[in-house]
């Protein structure tokens, strides 16, 4: 299968905070390593999550695959060409192509523009339909994410926060997408009506033949929704797979630990160990070799020393740890320890 | 088991320039030593304010009524030398973001002494120590270095750790924890989680623990009270109620949470959204958004009952439900 969206060796850099002693002083300005040699690709009609706690640099990576990040290294690249490269036409067909869905669509809708106004302009500014149409185009599309017809009329803060997102997602249905990046798009809503957009999403997907690339932090959604998932780590995949296949026998260490962590929804199976010790080390000054090794208990003095590569060393999908291809010699010990969600 | 703690028909109203807002109506429930209680609901539920109404931590516009018994002490009429020494002394409490609940101009080891004058005899060196003590039964390692240390150096885990610390400082009997591992990743809430639950096995505390997430409940808690627009739902053993819901919006929140075994089918929807505390239901809250709603549900309020052996229920459909 010929990949939609492509990433490869992804690196983006943000500057840290640099304050004037530390200027004074000659020290260099700390640098964020956001992502650091990410690569992935994205299938048509399927939905990729992404997957990680924060500053793991799924944000970014959403950001970097619609084309809002310049990438300092790497290329993204649509059915086969460089964003980077596209101009004029082509790069407006891209980000209709490409859109993307927020966390916050409070923060992502014009307040001062009515829901109707705000699609129609989206509508009008990429000709998908002649004027005429507009109007009738709008009520399709509220339609379509079961909005009433007279929400166009009234204004952002007049709708509660699940409407909100309905409203985000039908501002990027409008331009006719192949691909929508939605970056937490429920994580602000509440469980009853995270489902009615979690399930929304899933429909939409269905019945447009959308590809949905679904960033999160909550595995039971991951779980729940997506064909495959990349979990990620400070700025780095450190696991790519079907999802079930992940969810059923994990192969990195850290995903174990994820897996590990999540509250189970069946009482009575509390166990006092933690899932893993320490704390996500900071993004100025990453670990050498694999980032995880300071919290993994499989570490080896090699993890120290060298930075694994994402590979399939010796299983069905690929992982970036060195310790994988021992750990199938050993399957039976792993496997009991990643219990399900 | 004697209760350490004792709710009884708890109502707080905020009056706005809008007129009054119903923020909890008429909640009851009880807490005892060496016993986790969860206080589960979405936003809105009146989770929180119940919590904070039990220390009385409200702004003045808040009209509290009901009855809140500490040891039978009644907390509501409580004088204010009284209860400064309640507080942080024999009810500690955990809030959600420690960032704006711990101050930034002052090192931690000072924080937690404070605590420590405020409620015990102990001399600057026995504080010390004890400071020492309480970081290392919360998991801070390097303790005299990190007692110098002010929040901003601390990680998100790790302030709330030393927020746990001040909690305990006094030796409470009752920890109160306001959604505390809302703010942390994974990994992290798993680390408190198992830290308060571990204190609570260990010191014989107990702790009432608010939250929106049912895995948190599931995981950690040995009892739940289940609110909807500040109305108590259903409350019983964590095991119970997860396996035989008896109220039709503990039902409903079970079935739309994803999960395992959930891929293969839609979620279950609650359709439309939380009510308005503004012009209470008359009969039960839920009842616009129930699929099993009849005549007698927009009419009378359920009264919360014995459903079965340590579960009540406020649902006219609870028998349905047992089936």
């Amino acid at each position: 299968m010929t990949a939609l969206l492509t990433t490869t060796d992804l690196a983006m850099r943000f500057p840290g905070r640099h304050g004037l002693t530390d200027l004074l002083r000659g020290i260099p300005r700390p640098v964020v390593r956001a992502l650091d040699g990410v690569s992935l690709d994205v299938r048509p009609g399927e939905t990729l999550g992404i997957v990680g706690e924060s500053g793991c640099g799924k944000s970014t990576l959403a950001r970097c695959l619609v084309g809002l990040h310049r990438p300092n290294a790497g290329a993204v690249r649509y059915q086969g060409t460089d964003i980077a490269t596209l101009r004029g036409s082509a790069r407006q067909a891209f980000h209709r192509q490409v859109q993307m869905v927020f966390q916050d669509p409070y923060g992502s809708l014009n307040p001062l523009m009515s829901v109707g106004a705000s699609l129609a302009e989206a509508l009008a500014v990429h000709r998908i339909v002649p004027p005429a149409d507009i109007p009738r185009r709008v009520q399709d599309l509220l339609d379509r994410v079961h909005l009433p017809a007279t929400a166009a009329n009234r204004y952002p803060h007049e709708f509660s926060g699940g409407q909100r997102q309905r409203i985000g997602i039908a501002r990027a249905l409008a331009v006719e997408p192949k691909i929508i990046v939605a970056d937490e798009p429920v994580s602000a809503l509440d469980v009853s009506v995270q489902a009615q957009i979690v399930n929304l999403l899933q429909e939409l997907q269905t019945s447009l033949g959308l590809t949905l690339v679904f960033i999160t932090h909550d595995l039971r959604l991951v779980r729940h929704l997506t064909h495959r998932v990349a979990v990620m780590y400070l700025g780095r995949i450190v696991e790519l797979g079907p999802t079930e296949d992940v969810f059923a026998s994990a192969r990195h260490p850290y995903t174990q630990a994820l897996l590990r962590a999540v509250p189970r929804l069946v009482p009575g199976q509390r166990s006092r160990d933690v899932a893993v010790r320490g704390e996500l080390p900071s993004p100025l000054a990453p670990p050498p070799g694999c980032a995880f090794h300071p919290r993994c208990q499989r570490a080896e003095p090699d993890c120290a020393a060298t930075v694994p590569a994402l590979a399939l060393r010796e299983g069905h999908w690929p992982v970036a740890c060195l310790q994988a291809d021992r750990a199938i010699a050993h399957s039976s010990t792993i496997a009991t320890s990643t219990p399900s969600v | 088991m004697t209760a350490l703690l004792q709710i009884r028909d708890l109502t707080v109203t905020f009056a706005t320039r809008h007129g009054a807002v119903h923020a909890v109506d008429g909640v009851s429930f009880a807490v005892g030593r060496g016993e986790v209680l969860g206080l589960v609901g979405e936003s809105g539920s009146g989770k929180s304010v119940s919590l904070r109404a039990i220390t009385r931590l409200l702004p003045d516009f808040a009209r509290v009524s009901g009855q809140v018994a500490w040891q039978g002490e009644d907390v509501l009429a409580m004088s204010p030398e009284r209860l400064r020494r309640l507080r942080g002394g024999q009810i500690g409490m955990v809030f959600q973001e420690p960032m704006s609940a711990l101050n930034p101009v002052l090192p931690i080891g000072l924080q937690i002494t404070e605590s420590l004058i405020a409620h015990t005899d102990l001399d600057a060196r026995a504080r010390r120590a004890r400071a020492l003590e309480l970081l290392d039964l919360v998991g801070i390692a390097a303790g005299p270095s990190r007692l110098s240390q002010f929040p901003h150096e601390f990680s998100g885990g790790m302030r709330q750790r030393a927020m746990i610390a001040i909690a305990l400082a006094a030796n409470p009997a009752v920890l109160l924890a306001d959604e505390p591992t809302t703010a942390l990743d994974v990994t992290i809430q798993d680390q408190i989680l198992r830290l308060l639950r571990g204190l609570v096995d260990e010191l014989g505390m107990a702790l009432v623990l608010v939250t929106h997430d049912l895995g948190v409940i599931a995981e950690t808690c040995d009892r739940v009270a289940v609110m909807y627009a500040g109305r108590l739902c259903e409350t019983g053993d964590v095991a119970a109620v997860f396996a035989r819901p008896r109220h039709a919006y503990t039902a409903a929140l079970l079935q739309a949470m994803p999960g395992e075994g959930t891929r293969d089918r839609k979620l279950l929807t609650i359709p439309g959204q939380a009510p308005r505390l503004d012009a209470p239901a008359i009969g039960c809250a839920f009842a616009p958004r129930c699929a099993l709603v009849r005549p007698i549900c927009t009419t009378d309020r359920p009264v919360l009952q014995p459903v079965a052996p340590r579960q009540s229920s406020a649902c006219h459909a609870a028998a349905d439900l047992a089936a």
